[in-house]
């Protein structure tokens, strides 16, 4: 179903006077979450920048219900919530992780592995900014190689953890990629996540102006540029299948997709980078696409194994 | 708004809840540089400034003509970058 804007309600979203900095790519991707769910949905967040967007008690900038925990606990917190809202018969609550990628790649991985594999019925957001911005930019598992960053000053010498492929690995029935410059795309991802039974990923890429030094005004222009370059592949893997999602499929072809430096050189952390590093960085957009590749074609039946239990 | 109940616990617990409201951290508008300013001959109403705008402070009137909350923009610029027709001017404050 495509996301007519005009039929969205003029109410707020999100909470405007919050505590984000101006063109934080958090508080973009908390207005779709609101817009795709409504007033349906709570919000369990860890530790990160969205604990602090909140703002000063007794007022709250984030428009949800939110229980705030702590680092390795978000997924199996948001389990037990939603345990707990079926013993009271409210199962048409969403229960939604809301959670940085230091949260997600490092930290938290474990918990989110074990409710996944349970099968848990949540929606878990990882909100990627590519650092630990919240204690000011350190590296995570899913920075990318090459971006300097607090604790990778001569730029970071790894490649980006690879969590949605994590979470395909799961055999979980939805997983898929999102980004801040297609929100039509999110949104309708986040509702068909939440007609399906089980447990729920999307990893939703976050350009953040403070981490990776860029112009706040720039924030949806570099996440549309990740897509373009063929840098953040859009997907969605649903019952076994995967497919590329519209915004990323003529980037298919490597000769369509736009030169990677017209991303890289907008952003202060990519600035060191010498041609050898763009070329590396080049090799993985390749190696990223050729397994997507595989994944596509893959001969999987419809569903997961796990549908094939109690049959 | 919301649907879900947040009920303060009654017995037992005493735990600090928060309410979502505008002006969690004050006028954020403080915080401007540069504010933006529409022109609403050149506006076509596409609601893009709307949809991007991270702070909620894009307002939408019956119309749908978009006007701006400027005791919370915080100057971002991101409105002006996202317009088609380039009807969002970014002006320095006094
Ligand atoms: C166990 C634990 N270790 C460290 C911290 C300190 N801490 C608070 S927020 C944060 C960064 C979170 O980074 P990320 O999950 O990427 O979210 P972001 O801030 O980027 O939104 C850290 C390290 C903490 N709160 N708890
Ligand atoms: S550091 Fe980045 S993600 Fe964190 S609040 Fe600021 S803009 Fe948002
Ligand atoms: S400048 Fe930024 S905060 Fe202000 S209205 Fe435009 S997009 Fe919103
Ligand atoms: S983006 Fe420009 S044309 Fe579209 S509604 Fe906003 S001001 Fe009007």
């Amino acid at each position: 179903m495509p996301v007519k804007l005009r039929d969205f309600p003029r109410t707020h979203f999100n909470m405007p006077g919050n505590a984000a900095c101006p063109g934080c790519p958090e508080t973009m991707g908390l207005r779709y979450v609101k817009m795709a769910l409504g007033d349906k949905a709570v919000l369990v967040i860890p530790a990160g920048c969205s604990s602090v967007i909140q703002g000063i008690s007794p007022k709250s900038g984030i428009n949800f219900p939110i229980l705030n925990i702590v680092f390795a606990a978000a997924a199996s917190a948001a389990a037990g919530m939603k345990a707990g809202f079926e013993m009271l018969g409210r199962d048409d609550v969403q229960v939604v992780v809301w959670a940085g990628d230091g949260g997600t790649a490092d930290i938290g991985l474990q918990a989110m592995s074990g409710a996944a594999e349970r099968g848990d019925d949540i929606i878990y957001i990882c909100v990627d900014n590519e650092a630990y911005m919240n204690t000011g930019i350190q590296r995570s598992g899913a920075t990318p190689y090459g971006a300097w960053t607090t604790t990778t000053w001569t730029g970071k010498k790894e490649h980006k953890k690879n969590v949605p492929f994590i979470m395909i690995a799961h055999d979980v029935p939805y997983v898929a990629t999102a980004s801040v410059g297609y929100p039509q795309d999110f949104i309708e991802k986040l509702r068909k996540a939440a007609t399906v039974k089980g447990f729920k990923y999307i990893h939703l890429h976050a350009p953040c102006p403070v981490g990776w030094r860029f112009d706040p005004g720039l924030t949806p222009e570099i996440a549309q540029l990740a897509v373009k370059t063929g840098m953040w592949p859009l997907f969605e893997y649903h019952n076994g299948k995967l497919k590329i999602s519209s915004f990323s499929r003529l980037y298919r072809v490597k000769e369509k997709r736009v030169p990677l430096k017209e991303y890289l050189k907008l952003q202060g952390r990519f600035r060191h980078l010498k041609d050898s590093d763009v070329k590396i960085l080049e090799e993985y957009i390749d190696r990223l696409w050729a397994w997507l590749d595989l994944l596509e074609k893959a001969p999987n039946p419809s569903g997961t194994a796990r549908d094939l239990l109690g049959k | 708004m919301s649907n879900v109940n947040v009920e303060e616990p009654k017995s037992l617990f005493i735990a600090p809840v928060s309410k979502p409201a505008p002006g969690s951290v004050g006028k954020t508008g403080t915080w401007r540089h540069e504010k933006p300013v529409i022109n609403e001959e050149k506006c076509v109403k596409c609601l893009l400034c709307w949809l991007y705008c991270p702070e909620d402070t894009i307002l939408r009137r019956e119309d749908d003509m978009v006007y701006v909350d400027y005791d919370y923009c915080k100057g971002c610029g991101i409105c002006a970058k996202v317009c088609p027709v380039n009807a969002i001017d970014m002006v320095p404050e006094g």
